[in-house]
């Protein structure tokens, strides 16, 4: 069925060619399983991805439980092992990729004026693709195993480590040979291997999807340089993934290949190499960086505009220099491999190009400290955020420009210093543009308004706690302290900032608390957000709040960047921005208009397939971890017939059902094809 | 009114959204092949080509041209279909896929028997890095063959049980074409690079 705005239809539609009968209802949990909203699929996105922050943050604590005080026994090595591979996978795969994701999903056809996305249903079934390989990666927790690696042993003469320790281990790098049968027994880095690759095409689709969606669904008079500085991070992201995203396929496919069937891709005993692993690795490593920041820096420059009164400044340099960006870190993976023992000539290259990155990134900075100049700056929570990530993301670059030195970087590599700067750029960076984004749409999402006293709360206590957490790593790691070893010894000296550190991680614990207690009370209990409640520039804010279903109630003509803006704003002779006289009525209409739409609208429909194809395909994933023990074809067969039984019912439902028989047969059946193609092409 | 609202949204490219999407997964795909071909190459001269064991002392030079010719030929046979759908030649269509299909299944039966006979005179995925290579790389440009194989049989099965394809799915004939190329360009830089340079 679809959304009938004028006039309601009650009646069930008839799906004769499907296997299935249709779902025919948007709401309860069923509305969720089957949906193909991109607003409904972004929430999920939001929800799964906050969901993984909280595991992987509960490993974090794990980790500095167990480094805050010297010679510790809180987790064996093993365990210690796990917890900082599945910290990092989580965070990285599992949090901030979904996370952009949600953004996008939600934003991207509103800021375009589009009703959705160019492929709805292959927008569903990446999410569903999406959380069913998370729930396979993490559920190596429950079915994983972990035994001692060949000529090394587990305490107390166990033969495999504990639940915990049963966690893919091998770090998020998973460097050969460590991941590889003989350093890594057991299932764990199976789990990982196969988890990624399934996490990884639920990326690709979605990317192709968005790429396709912002060439193609724009609304008339949305010229690519009047599209919002978001939707540009969106568009080059998206193809960050579309180009890294097969190499590491492949690596992971090697290493894959390597514990399963026997190939020696990677094992030196063998005649592999396993620095191979490394420059696959980190020729996607490094433009994931980059796919994990951006999203974020696209917040920041809809955010930093919105609460300084002022337009961008130099909207044309930072989408530009978002690109250089892009474009520049397919060139710099070897950065992460000076101690690998590349030539000094590769070292001094890649030094030079990690070096010009500072270039496009130093015009951002520079260009949102411009904005915000001479703004009339409101310091709203999300406005708090995305000041906290330029500033910290500073922080962070600096100390990354420090790590192109090669001499200096030999010092740092393997050590605190550099867990410190990541997390600067990561955490500060990457999170705090998420939460900047999370308050500013939160009225958009629920119509409400979320506790402003509360979110200034949060900002600060996660601005202490994220410097209390890695300001002091850096003199930790110039202390010496080595990274990814579980434990220190009190002569090392390192126990003061050591505790601060897990001090430090607890405020930050303690502010998603006060994140989530905000959320849930607002999203109950807030006040009303009403119309346009940021006095906003952008397109999708001229949407009542929440957002109805089919978007837009007709589809907007854009004349200018910052379209919004321009409708409400002019200029005085000094230049300055007044009200427009009718501001009131342009308002007021804006809001009627957008609720009560003139003509019937047909929304893509809900579908049981792309779950049933995400379902599918976990148990494949499960059938390749479990190959070598026999009933691992068998749930490969069965995830198979799932997953490509859903595929044929997909190609025979059409996108849209049809209310009544007014419309005829013939047109039907002309949508049936169309999904023919639809569902090879994800099949391809 | 009838007149559905995805009807109204113009593509701003002017290239319909599949294709366009298909065009961005082949760019992919390419990267794809780029790291499975530089893998190759990396380890083809990790021992030297007089190895008895390398996999140069194995190739069959004139059967795997036959094979490539034959893929190269299924080609020609996916345009004659594109071709012959869009005169409004349905029946012409059907056999021209039909065709594609099967020359695709020759090629494939031949890989099999080129794999086979590999593996008798000692080759192996554990024998050599070159040898994971070299089996890893064309074992997915086969299983790539054999998707687009089952692709085209869908539509030909889809025009026999119909009696026609309609101009939408003469649309999915092209998308299906433009993978079948890729595949085909793909195996010719294989070809050249795997088999025929030294």
């Amino acid at each position: 069925m679809a959304t009938t705005a004028i006039p309601p239809q009650e009646e069930t539609p008839s799906a004769p060619t499907t296997i299935f009968r249709r779902p025919a209802s948007t709401e309860g949990f069923w509305g969720w399983v089957t949906t193909t909203d991109h607003k409904k699929i972004g929430i999920m996105y939001g929800y799964s991805a906050f969901f993984f922050f909280l595991l992987g943050g509960i490993e974090a604590l794990l980790i500095r439980v167990q480094l805050a005080v010297p010679d510790n026994t809180f987790l064996s090595a093993a365990e210690y092992n796990a917890a900082f591979t599945m910290h990092a996978t989580i965070m990285v795969f599992l949090f901030v990729m979904p996370m952009a994701a949600a953004f996008f999903n939600y934003l991207l056809p509103l800021m375009i004026g589009a009703r959705d996305v160019a492929f709805p249903r292959m927008n569903a079934v990446s999410y569903w693709i999406f959380l069913f390989g998370a729930i396979f990666a993490s559920s190596s927790f429950l079915f994983g195993t972990s035994g001692a690696p060949v000529g090394g042993y587990l305490p107390d003469g166990a033969e495999w480590a504990s639940r915990l320790g049963s966690m893919p281990n091998g770090g998020w790098f998973g460097y050969a040979p460590n991941s590889l049968e003989a350093f890594s027994t057991g299932t764990a880095m199976d789990y990982w291997a196969v988890g990624l690759q399934v996490i990884g095409i639920a990326s690709l689709i979605s990317s192709i999807n968005f790429i396709v969606t912002i060439l193609n669904l724009r609304a008339k008079g949305m010229k690519l340089l009047r599209m919002p500085v978001f939707v540009w991070m969106t568009f080059v992201v998206a193809f960050l993934l579309l180009f890294s995203l097969p190499i590491i396929a492949v690596a992971l496919f090697m290493v894959t290949f390597d514990r399963q069937f026997g190939t020696v891709f990677f094992d030196a005993t063998g005649g592999g190499d396993p620095v191979l692993w490394q420059h696959l690795f980190w020729l996607f490593g490094h433009p994931e960086v980059y796919i994990l920041v951006l999203p974020s820096m696209g917040l920041v420059s809809e955010v930093l505009p919105t609460f300084s009164r002022k337009p961008l400044f130099g909207y044309a340099a930072v989408v530009f220099a978002g690109a250089a960006i892009a474009f520049l870190g397919f060139g710099v993976w070897a950065h992460h491999m000076y101690a690998s023992g590349i030539s000094t000539v590769a070292q001094a290259a890649f030094g030079l190009a990690t070096m010009t990155i500072a270039v496009p990134t130093g015009i951002k900075i520079f260009n949102w400290m411009g904005t915000m100049w001479g703004g009339k700056i409101r310091f709203k929570t999300p406005m708090l955020f995305a000041i906290g990530f330029v500033s910290l993301f500073v922080i962070g670059g600096l100390s990354g420009v420090t790590h192109s030195i090669v001499p200096s970087n030999w010092q740092q590599t393997d050590t605190y210093y550099i867990v410190g700067h990541f997390h600067y750029v990561l955490f500060g960076g990457a999170v705090f543009g998420l939460f900047a984004g999370l308050y500013y749409y939160f009225p958009m999402l629920t119509g409400k308004m979320y506790n402003e006293r509360l979110g200034k709360l949060h900002f600060w206590l996660m601005f202490l706690g994220m410097n209390l957490t890695f300001g002091p790593m850096h003199w930790l790691g110039l202390q010496g302290m080595p990274r990814r070893t579980w434990v220190w010894f009190e002569e090392q000296g390192l126990a003061f900032w050591n505790a601060v550190v897990t001090v430090g991680a607890f405020v930050i614990a303690a502010s998603a608390l006060v994140f989530m207690i905000n959320w849930m009370l607002s999203k109950r209990r807030g006040v009303d957000a009403g119309f346009d409640p940021w006095d906003a520039r952008t397109l999708e804010w001229m949407l009542p709040l929440p957002v109805p279903e089919y978007n837009y109630a007709k589809l907007p003509t854009v004349t200018a960047l910052d379209e919004f803006w321009h409708r409400k704003y002019t200029e005085d002779e000094d230049g300055r921005a007044v009200r427009r006289d009718d501001y009131d009525e342009i308002v007021a209409q804006l809001e009627h208009e957008g609720r009560n739409p003139e003509e019937e609208i047909e929304l893509p429909s809900p579908s049981y397939f792309p779950f049933l194809v995400g379902f599918g395909i976990m148990f494949v994933a499960y059938g390749v971890v479990y190959l070598s023990a026999g009933f691992g074809i068998w749930l490969m067969l069965l995830g198979a017939v799932i997953a490509l039984g859903s595929f044929v019912g997909w190609s025979v439902e059409p996108l849209e059902e049809h209310h009544g028989g007014h419309d005829g047969h013939a047109e039907a059946a002309d949508h049936e094809e169309i999904e023919d193609a639809d569902a090879e092409e994800v099949e391809a | 009114m009838s007149d559905l609202a995805h009807h109204d949204v113009h593509e701003s490219t002017g290239v319909e959204n599949r294709k366009l999407g298909m065009w961005f997964f082949l760019s992919s795909e390419f990267l794809f092949f780029g790291a499975l071909i530089s893998n190759y190459l990396l380890f083809k001269g990790q021992v030297p080509t007089t190895d008895a064991l390398h996999p140069v002392q194995f190739y069959d030079i004139p059967f795997t041209s036959i094979s490539s010719f034959v893929l190269l030929m299924s080609s020609l046979t996916m345009v004659l279909a594109h071709h012959a759908l869009h005169e409004g030649d349905q029946r012409a269509a059907r056999t021209w896929l039909f065709t594609t299909a099967g020359l695709g299944l020759t090629f494939l039966a031949g890989q099999f028997f080129e794999f086979s006979e590999f593996v008798i005179k000692g080759a192996g995925l554990d024998v050599l890095p070159v040898w994971s290579s070299f089996f890893v790389l064309t074992g997915f440009h086969g299983a790539h063959v054999f998707l687009g194989v089952v692709m085209l049989l869908t539509l030909f099965a889809t025009s026999v049980r119909n009696g026609e394809l309609s101009e939408a799915q003469g649309l999915n004939v092209e998308l299906v074409g433009l993978y079948w190329h890729f595949v085909d360009i793909i195996w010719i830089v294989i070809f050249t690079i795997i088999y025929l340079i030294p």
